[in-house]
């Protein structure tokens, strides 16, 4: 539990320096000495690729400009993937993939999951590793705090604020005199001030994607990757561009073929970016991947921090610290309560060893030694909050419990979650609980002030709904025909398998229960699926809802108006976010990993 | 806000039971029921059950008995909620029927160009130029264009008093149903059948032509979505449950479904949103649309006449002040006799204050009384012996005294600023030559008046006093009556000028107003409050219309507003935090059969799957009919702080909602156990 604790705290302390660098890197709206020091590259790179950095754009042309370079990443990844036998860099000699393996590959990793249905280190050349994959594995992250930083500027950011209404207790102290001759002076300004505005047709700008987009990758994604990877370097992973070493085992004589490859720099942005995917199929429980103790403390901080940095950089560029604050706090608390859960779930023996001399140790089974169970744990919890899906030990092998927690995590889904989009998804709980809370006030619904109408509702509802319905669809079509599941195992555990595989795709987590033939069509397809609608619909309909919402009247906020920021609300956060979770789950839940665990032996 | 009286139910508006019945059967039609998504899916679950109930005593017995109780208490379910929405309906119908019933068979004298002839009220247009004669009901809304006349209100307002009412004045309206006392009216009518305000407040508490409300509907699309999420999780459950060797009982599910929708609020949700429209009917608010009354709820910014709304009509006097080396009781003493013959209430208040502080005031004997006069501006006593008393405006007081070759005294004028400084007008008292001193008439601002503004201020709406008077007096009784803003020496376009600008910081703005320069602010604002009293214009332009003409009803709008919306987001809270318990009650019965290590789930210890199943449903069912007075009364409305409120609200609904259900459910099952 000691170094359970030491990781938050290291985490927090982390992430807090890093957090206010961002926010001050990354707003648009201020000119800072990151402008002079990082601005010629990010020019060059943005003529490279022909975009005008100074265009502005709607909230619409934002998500086209998304979905448009997404849908070209993903048709060249595909390419890739399906050709790499006859391309560079394949020192192996690695043949094509399938197609259907190749699409869900190209999809998971432009979705930010990284969920794979192939073995990285004996299916991918080199090209296909550095090119594609590493390259989604920057602009993918990259992507969600973008879509943040356009909803952040649109809807978060502060403006002028108007007078509070009526707080002042004096009588007559606060009458201002208007008469004919005087105006008043507490209702004159409005909307000037902020950082988005009409351009010069009329459409509300919410900045520009590629602006964005570079912008993250060049002043936080590759200098934090290139600090990681150094360390990692340091302490053994390797990073080369020569072919696999063959090594003469010391008993025997036998030879063992050992894959390498420019690992280190994959690992970090793996780590780094809310990813997963590893170099070598096994992930970060392969020592090549993962050496010491040190690059484990380091890899694990590193599932988490821009996550966490990312709330501190959204109160620093929106001015709303102490929502920001509420909003830290609830995610906080859930992440320790999984946490626990996991990790009090893994120092419990694994009944399946029961009778042997073993029997009284934590569950080791599908774990490294090197790290024990709190360590397993605590990456297992981490790795699922942040969808990130990256593993040091075998989530399969977990006892029932702590694979309820991991469940429970992506379900969930916003405790940290994905860069950018873990907070996004957050604000659309947000706007839910903003509706119920206006409504218990006696005021038409609203969310910082602007109106939430029944256009709005319908795409917040339909982003709500997608999850049940494609993870609680996709698994019932799957084990209504068990030709399709070819899971190993049958029963709870089996069901608790399918579910986890479904969840990770939605979620864009990417980890596995692992033991399914997952290289099916079906199996590819049907989370090509659930990875798409994961990602873009619960990214995206927030953008659209804050470009609405920006069009529309601000009430000033006051004493009669919901506060975001009040104990009360933040409560009624939390208790959307679980109740909205735990009752659409909560049957498959007790199908799965409780029926398991109230049957075990 | 104490406030929102509860009505009685000894309005004759208790619907009797069979009536109650034969609506809720009525409604049963799958129109009816396709207007609430939540209760249709109800209504096909109760079919399901039915089907599979008469399947199971085809084969045997034992499973049937519990599948029909089961379909007997959904329909329940759908019986309840359409009882709440009937019930509802019946009681905003009988209050406006009763209005409408009051000029069922009028007559109406049409003016042609040929002369006069008789038709039936309901053959009435707009434009129709109609004649009234004294002791005749007003066959029709309209507004007067020629004559003056008191009108008998009652049947509108309730309101015996006898109003005034006259054509060319911002007092011209007049509405169906109502006597004309006195006179006779030439009056053009302004509405077409079915457009009256009686027409609009029926179309409102209908259910089957009912609009909803923009807040309404955003809310169905939740509910909707929500119902739409637990039929997904109910009917994937039932692959799962097969593949883990769990074979599910068809009757169960439905239960399960019935239990986890949001039928609380769905069942409730029409009910609510009529019993709204008739709490503002029975506050004599006709509103013109249901959004009018849900955005009163929002209200950010109360624009309010002075008079009338903040003080009462009239001037009262407050105070004697003398002159320096005068006689306070001598003062008094003579402007209160001055005032004996004054039937105005300005100086019956003199007299009244005059003996309040002890004076004992005798009629005047051998006195000729010199009324007020506009030119004099002064009033007062001539007496047979010669003596002259006078009170009246300070400065034609002043001149007396040099006419009469008085003296002004030194402190006069310090003392007339000082009074009108406090926003009260000064009087002046001469006894012949002798300037005596000064009566303070003042704004009376009503008892309560500042307390509902601080209520108000807690809620976070803030208040503009409107008024004519100068900047100083303005600001004094602004100051007094506890008033956020003010504006002095108003005028229409002022008004609308101000409205415009709290809009455009945000702030959705109500006012009330009669007058036809009015109208374009009552246009203007998002909540323009007309009297019934005033211009058509007005009436028009306004998306409200009080029948009282009393302007403190904004007040009451705002209040009506707020309790609908709170009352939609309590029982929306409630509802789902209610499901919580109905899982720990269903899921374990539903496995427990096949996997009886799933019976540790079963935390309230239910005495059998069957008994659970059915005391979840049970307790679902019976919930709706428990809140409909709820529903109908609202929710009660304090005054408070936004995030006060929401705390009070989360606890008791969300929190309550969520621990209830627990002993409910064990109690019914405690009740119902030994027979399953």
């Amino acid at each position: 539990m000691n170094a359970m604790m030491l990781c938050y705290a290291l985490l927090i302390g982390l992430a807090l320096p890093l957090g206010l660098y961002m926010g001050r890197a990354l707003d648009t709206d201020r000119s800072t000495v990151m402008d002079r020091l990082f601005g010629p590259v990010e020019s060059v790179l943005m003529r490279l690729a022909g975009v005008d950095r100074r265009a502005s754009m709607t909230w619409s042309a934002y998500l086209l400009a998304v979905l448009k370079l997404h849908l070209l990443l993903i048709g060249l990844a595909w390419i890739v993937f399906m050709s790499q036998g006859l391309l560079p860099l394949n020192p192996d000699g690695i043949p094509g993939m399938n197609w259907d393996t190749a699409l869900h590959t190209a999809v998971s990793f432009a979705t930010n999951t990284n969920q794979q249905h192939y073995s990285g280190q004996a299916q991918l050349s080199y090209l296909s590793q550095t090119l594609a994959i590493v390259t989604l594995q920057f602009l993918t992250p990259a992507t969600g705090l973008a879509v943040l930083l356009a909803i952040t500027r649109t809807l978060l950011k502060r403006q002028t604020t108007n007078p509070i209404v009526g707080t002042n207790t004096t009588i007559g102290a606060n009458a201002t005199v208007i008469t004919n001759a005087t105006v008043s002076t507490n209702t004159s300004t409005t909307s000037a001030g902020r950082g988005v505005g009409r351009d010069s047709v009329g459409n509300y700008s919410v900045g520009n994607y590629y602006v964005d987009l570079t912008r993250i990758v060049v002043r936080v994604l590759l200098p934090l990757s290139l600090v990681v990877a150094l360390v990692l370097v340091w302490q053994g992973v390797p990073a080369t561009y020569q072919g696999a070493q063959s090594v003469t085992m010391l008993d025997g004589g036998a030879v063992q073929v050992i894959p390498r490859g420019p690992v280190a720099p994959m690992v970090a942005i793996k780590q780094l970016g809310t990813n997963g995917g590893g170099w070598y199929g096994p992930n970060s429980t392969v020592p090549l991947e993962n050496p010491t103790g040190l690059a484990n403390l380091v890899e694990t901080i590193a599932l988490l921090l821009i996550p966490v940095a990312t709330l501190i950089a959204v109160g620093v560029i929106s001015g709303r610290r102490r929502l920001m604050m509420g909003i830290g706090a609830v995610m906080i608390a859930f992440s320790l309560i999984t946490t626990t859960l996991i990790v009090v779930s893994e120092r419990q023996p694994n009944a399946a060893l029961a009778g042997l001399a073993v029997a009284g140790s934590p569950n080791l089974e599908g774990k490294e030694v090197r790290f024990g169970s709190d360590l397993s744990a605590l990456w297992g919890s981490w790795t699922t909050q942040t969808s990130n899906g990256s593993v040091n030990a075998m989530h399969d092998s977990f006892n029932p419990l702590g694979g309820l927690g991991l469940l429970m995590d992506m379900f969930v889904n916003v405790t940290f979650g994905g860069i950018g989009v873990g907070m996004i998804g957050y604000l659309l709980y947000l706007m839910l609980a903003a509706f119920i809370g206006s409504l218990m006030i006696g005021r038409a619904p609203e969310l910082f002030g602007k109106p939430l109408e029944t256009r709005e509702m319908r795409w917040i509802s339909l982003a709500i709904l997608a999850q049940p319905l494609i993870i609680l669809g996709l698994t019932a079509i799957t084990v209504a025909f068990p030709a399709l599941t070819g899971n190993s195992n049958p029963g709870f555990h089996g069901l608790s398998q399918v579910l986890y595989e479904y969840t990770s795709a939605f979620a864009n987590n990417g980890s596995g229960f692992e033991g399914l033939g997952d290289g099916t069509p079906w199996w590819n397809l049907a989370c090509v699926l659930a990875l798409a609608v994961g990602r873009f619909l619960p990214m995206l309909v927030p953008l659209a809802v804050a470009g609405w919402l920006m069009e529309k009247r601000t009430a000033p906020q006051g004493r009669g108006t919901l506060s975001l920021e009040g104990g009360a609300f933040v409560g009624l956060t939390a208790g959307v976010i679980v109740i909205v979770n735990l009752l659409g789950f909560l049957p498959a839940l007790v199908l799965g990993p409780i029926a398991e665990q109230l049957t075990l032996p | 806000m104490a406030m929102m009286q509860t009505h009685e139910a000894s309005q004759g508006l208790r619907v009797r039971p069979l009536t109650l019945l034969g609506e809720s059967l009525r409604r049963l039609n799958p129109r009816s029921l396709a207007r609430n998504p939540v209760m249709a899916v109800v209504a096909i679950g109760t079919l399901v059950c039915a089907l599979y109930t008469g399947m199971a005593f085809a084969e045997d017995g034992g499973q049937g008995t519990f599948a029909l109780i089961v379909t007997l208490v959904l329909l329940a379910t759908v019986l309840f909620a359409n009882a709440a929405e009937a019930m509802a309906e019946a009681r905003g119908k009988a209050h406006a029927g009763s209005l409408r019933a009051t000029r069922g068979a009028l007559k109406a004298r049409r003016v042609t160009k040929s002369g006069e002839e008789t038709v039936a009220a309901d053959q009435l247009r707009r434009g129709d130029r109609i004649r009234v004669i004294a002791g005749e009901l007003i066959p029709a809304d309209g507004e007067i264009i020629q004559g003056a006349g008191s009108i008998n209100e009652s049947a509108v307002t309730g309101e015996s008093a006898p109003v005034l009412r006259e054509g060319g004045t911002d007092n011209s309206g007049v509405s169906a149903g109502t006597k004309l006392l006195s006179d006779e009216l030439l009056i053009e009518v302004s509405v077409d059948p079915g457009e009256s305000l009686l027409d609009r407040m029926i179309a409102l508490v209908e259910g089957a032509s009912r609009q909803k409300t923009p807040s309404e509907l955003a809310l169905s699309v939740l509910l909707s979505t929500l119902t739409l999420i637990f039929l997904i999780v109910v009917v994937t459950l039932v692959p799962m449950a097969l593949f883990v060797g769990i074979e599910t009982s068809t009757v169960m599910l439905v239960a399960l479904l019935v239990c986890l929708i949001p039928t609380t609020i769905g069942g409730l949700l029409p009910a609510i949103g009529i019993a709204g429209m008739e709490r503002a009917m029975r506050a004599n608010l006709v509103a013109k649309s249901g959004k009018a009354v849900e955005i009163a709820g929002s209200i950010d910014t109360l624009l309010l006449d002075k008079t009338g709304t903040i003080t009462l009509g009239d001037r009262r006097a407050t105070e004697f002040a003398p002159c320096q080396g005068v006689d306070l009781t001598r003062l008094r003493e003579i402007a209160g006799v001055c005032s004996l013959q004054d039937p105005t209430p300005e100086g019956r208040s003199i007299v009244v204050l005059a003996r309040d502080q002890g004076a004992t005031l005798d009629s005047p004997q051998n006195a000729e009384v010199v009324p007020f006069s506009a030119m004099s501006r002064v009033s007062g006593l001539d007496f047979a012996d010669g003596r002259c008393w006078r009170k009246g405006a300070p400065n034609a007081i002043a001149r007396l005294v040099q006419e009469a070759g008085g003296r002004v005294p030194g402190g006069f004028e310090a003392l007339v600023e000082r009074i009108s400084r406090h926003g009260a007008t000064p009087l002046a008292v001469l006894e012949g030559n002798v300037l005596l001193g000064v009566i303070a008439l003042s704004d009376v601002i009503k008892t309560g008046i500042a307390e509902r503004f601080q209520q108000l201020r807690e809620m976070g709406v803030k208040t503009v006093m409107i008024t004519g008077d100068n900047p100083i007096t303005a600001a004094a009784i602004a100051a007094e009556a506890g008033v956020d803003d003010y504006i002095a020496e108003a005028t229409p376009e002022r008004k609308l000028e101000l409205i415009r600008e709290e809009q455009a910081a945000g702030r959705l703005v109500a006012m009330m107003g009669d007058g036809t320069n009015d109208a374009p602010a009552l246009a203007q604002a998002d909540l323009g409050l007309a009297m019934n009293s005033g211009t058509q214009a007005a009436r028009e332009a306004a998306n409200m219309v009080d029948l009282d003409s009393d302007p403190g009803k904004l007040l009451s709008a705002v209040e009506i507003g707020k309790q609908l919306l709170i009352t939609r987001g309590a029982l929306t809270t409630f509802s789902l935090a209610n499901d919580v318990a109905k899982y720990f009650a269903i899921l374990p019965a539903i496995f427990a059969a096949s996997v009886p290590a799933l019976g540790g789930l079963d935390v309230l210890h239910l005495h059998s799957p069957q008994s659970a199943v059915l005391s979840a449903v049970i307790f679902n069912a019976l919930v709706i009919p428990a809140l409909i007075p709820f529903a109908l009364r609202g929710v009660r409305v304090h005054a408070a702080s936004a995030s006060a409120m929401l705390r009070r609200n989360l606890l008791i609904y969300g929190l309550g909602g969520l621990l209830l259900p627990f002993p409910a459910i064990k109690l019914i099952d405690l009740l119902i156990g030994p027979l399953f």
